[in-house]
């Protein structure tokens, strides 16, 4: 826990970086359509703000709904491959290619099920992106532990069920945790570019698509803005969670 | 029976496990009509996986080439943007790792911003990036690819790069100062290769983000040579053609586990110490 | 006292943390001749780890200084007048047991051919000839420490400082290589300031023992081994050792040997 001196130099980037941004612009004469003035751009944020924080919560129902349903799903399929060792064995290195398959590529495909205007489309890309990290985390997690840990505990005649209750679940927080971390950003993200291929104009990826093809980028950089926010809000808030899980743990949170 | 021939048939097994699961998914779901919404079952929305292959050897349009043939130029193109990308990005990654570390109050005053970065949508930005260096630098299109693409790489590359750079260990530190050994130094001869572990770990997740970086970054760049065009173009004509999409996915699926399994071979060779150490 | 100029001469080194609440060493004196074999022995915390360090500039001392080869610790550090071996080997394991040795000579800036030649003798010295293209885990504890006391020798330095360097070794290897060392010591002639936890070592191997008393870390008393050389296994069934076993012994309670504080009949309860 920093005290607030540990977030001088950050602010101090943040105001140097808005300077230089309304400098170079004003120096250089950017045209406004293509990299608006900061000012300009919380101008709008302003007036639009009705709209734009509407589109965010819409689409960060999609980001949450996808995040639960997919952690959820990893975290089940991890259990499952944690108790069951060579299942786990054999599924992992394909969990893992699975991880590097781009899943954004069908983010068309989910559109044509559920329909473009259904957030359920948008909602599967993020539970898909959510349960792979989640998956391979907390697998990790429950099975690292020092084979110490488990002796001791069949040495007190414990089954299985003991085990992982005492000893593999809570050394899997931290690993479940981070992969949440990464997960929550991901949600946001996919959700925002599963829009893109087509969506409710409520939604926040169709209204940024829609600004920049309008060259309304003031607008397009508002909505840019509330996405961000919304994914840092999310992030922030795993964290919260995280340390009050964790309290007991005494470790540099990365 | 070799350990090769164990895993080359234990991938065939989980192959036709995962064919039994789709198609028997299908058949149950047929059967039973199951919904979720408007959302059903069938031949459009999930055909049969030989159809999916099938369709690779069929003429992509009238009197044209073969789709596998079209795909596979797409992916050729893709990829060629996607390293560059993941070049880009890595270099980069590695650069700001590497001044970050060395100083904590650049550490302080920009880890935030690059942290939030990465929770700035890409498709986002994608077309004021594409506007910007194809209008105003008259950059090729496939420029404005890699740079969003790389935008996707450089974050875990850094993130590693700090901390493969602080796992060296302190007993190995106080040996380099008794050898009276410059910052430099320490660096080249120590924490870097220390930090090959992390690093590999982090070209992995970059090498999938390249190649969705990419795809991406073509739609607002409105390519069509590219796996982002064929499949904004085959999304089209879905109701048509449905095993095209299909076909499109299952060759960018190819396209970055085959990424993937580059970055593995190359960790392979190049980091070669005690086998727990392999991240 | 004359004689030749010592290798390294501790003057009145105090050393504190944590702004002065903790108090490691306190006023150390002590020369080191050349030649010399001297071990640091006291129990836990005593400081005979961070005195080492401060002889070898890795710790500032808070007060007092170090000369080393006539010139300050830090000019010798930067000379590379002495080698270090810690507990730990401390081996880059993405690098051979060839290429671990050669790093001082690496960063001295020898060129290869140089380096190879030292490294073929360095790897006859502690006699892992043959050993050069394999990697530290594919060693032994044993085998590992022997390459981390050929990397410290490898520049040749008149100093070698070590810290426990068997300490993680089993008993047996620990008596072996302790006869290595002594052979080692004796062909090339370097001084060595040694520090352990073991009697017995620290009697086996030095010339004079250094008995530190617990923190705040002094020397409490200084004994002359006057074993002969050279020294072997037979050494260590002689009635003499076991006499300058118990000196020693007897000079590490005296120094704990401090009144404990009173345990009256309330305190118990």
């Amino acid at each position: 826990m920093r005290g607030a001196r540990g977030w001088v130099p950050a602010l101090a980037v943040f105001v140097l970086g808005i300077l230089l941004w309304e400098g170079y612009i004003a120096a250089f004469d950017v045209q406004r359509f293509l990299l608006p003035r900061p000012t300009d751009i919380v101008q709008t944020f302003w007036n639009e703000r009705d709209v734009l924080w509407g589109a965010g919560w819409f689409t960060f129902k999609e980001a949450l709904g996808g995040f639960a349903i997919g952690s959820a799903a990893g975290v089940l399929a991890a259990l499952v491959c944690a108790r069951w060792r060579p299942l786990g064995r054999a599924l992992m290195p394909y969990m893992i290619a699975a991880n590097a398959i781009p899943i954004i590529a069908f983010a068309p495909i989910t559109n044509q099920w559920f329909g473009l205007l259904n957030p359920l489309s948008k909602m599967v890309i993020a539970a898909v992106l959510c349960f792979f990290p989640v998956m391979v985390n907390t697998l990790r997690g429950l099975t690292s532990v020092r084979p110490q840990s488990i002796e001791l505990m069949r040495s007190y005649a414990a089954g299985e069920a003991t085990i992982f209750r005492r000893v593999r679940i809570p050394n899997s927080l931290p690993y479940l945790f981070a992969a949440l971390k990464v997960a929550s950003v991901l949600a946001m993200i996919g959700a925002v570019v599963g829009e893109y291929f087509g969506g409710s104009q409520e939604a926040l990826g169709v209204q940024i698509r829609n600004s920049a093809a309008l060259f309304r980028f003031e607008t397009a950089w508002a909505a840019i803005l509330v996405a961000s926010i919304l994914g840092i809000a999310f992030y922030l808030a795993i964290t919260a969670v995280e340390r009050v899980a964790l309290r007991w743990e005494r470790r540099g949170i990365e | 029976m070799s350990s090769l021939a164990r895993r080359i048939g234990s991938f065939l097994l989980v192959l036709v496990g995962l064919v039994l699961l789709w198609e028997g998914f299908k058949w149950v779901a047929e059967a039973t009509e199951l919904r979720l919404g408007t959302f059903t079952v069938n031949d459009t929305t999930f055909p049969h996986l030989y159809d999916i292959v099938g369709q690779l050897f069929e003429p992509s349009r009238r009197n044209g080439p073969m789709l596998i043939e079209v795909l596979w130029d797409s992916a050729l193109f893709t990829a060629k943007e996607a390293v560059a990308g993941f070049l880009l990005g890595a270099v980069v990654g590695l650069a700001i790792g590497i001044v970050l570390h060395h100083s904590r109050l650049l550490q302080r005053g920009f880890l935030p911003y690059i942290v939030a970065s990465q929770t700035v949508p890409i498709l986002a930005i994608a077309p004021m990036v594409v506007v910007y260096l194809g209008g105003e630098l008259q950059a090729p299109g496939w420029v404005s690819v890699a740079v969003i693409a790389a935008y996707l790489t450089f974050f875990p590359v850094t993130v590693n790069t700090l901390r493969g750079l602080a796992s060296a260990d302190p007993r190995a530190l106080e040996l380099m100062r008794s050898y009276a050994a410059s910052p430099f130094e320490v660096l080249w001869k120590l924490k870097l290769p220390a930090s090959l572990p992390y690093l590999f770990a982090a070209f992995k997740i970059s090498a999938t983000a390249s190649v969705v970086g990419a795809m991406i970054g073509e739609l607002p760049s409105s390519i069509q040579d590219g796996l982002g065009g064929a499949i904004l173009n085959f999304n089209q004509y879905y109701l048509s053609s449905p095993e095209s999409l299909w076909a499109t996915n299952l060759i960018a699926a190819l396209l970055g586990i085959s990424f993937f399994l580059v970055i593995l071979l190359v960790e392979r060779l190049v980091v070669r110490r005690a086998p727990e150490h392999i991240a | 006292m004359s004689g030749p100029e010592p290798v390294v001469s501790i003057r009145t080194v105090s050393k504190s943390f944590v702004q002065g609440q903790v108090q490691a060493l306190q006023e150390i004196d002590l020369e080191i001749r050349p030649r010399e074999f001297v071990s640091l022995i006291g129990p836990s915390g005593c400081g005979k780890s961070t005195l080492l360090r401060i002889v070898g500039d890795l710790i500032q001392p808070t007060q007092g200084d170090v000369v080393v080869n006539g010139k300050t610790a830090q000019q010798a550090r930067r000379d590379r007048d002495y080698g270090i071996v810690f507990q730990d080997a401390v081996l880059y394991d993405w690098r051979t047991v060839a290429k671990n040795i050669s790093l001082p000579l690496e960063m001295a800036k020898w060129d290869r051919a140089k380096r190879q030649a030292r490294v073929g003798e360095m790897l006859e010295l502690v006699e892992l000839t043959g050993f050069e293209d394999r990697y530290p885990w594919q060693l032994s504890g044993g085998m590992q420490q022997r390459v981390s006391i050929a990397r410290a020798l490898s520049f040749s330095p008149e100093l070698l400082l070590m810290d426990e360097p068997f300490g993680a070794l089993d008993e047996m290897t620990r008596e072996r290589l302790n006869g290595e060392l002594l052979r080692i010591w004796d062909d090339t002639g370097s001084t060595v300031v040694f520090v352990t936890h073991s009697i017995a070592e620290a009697v086996f191997l030095s010339t004079r023992v250094a008995v530190m008393s617990p923190r705040p870390g002094r020397i409490a008393q200084v004994i002359d081994i006057d074993l002969p050389h050279p020294r072997t296994q037979a050494t260590r069934e002689e009635p003499r050792f076991f006499e300058l076993v118990t000196e020693v012994r007897e000079a590490l309670h005296g120094g704990s040997a401090r009144p404990a504080p009173a345990r009256t009949a309330e305190a118990d309860r």
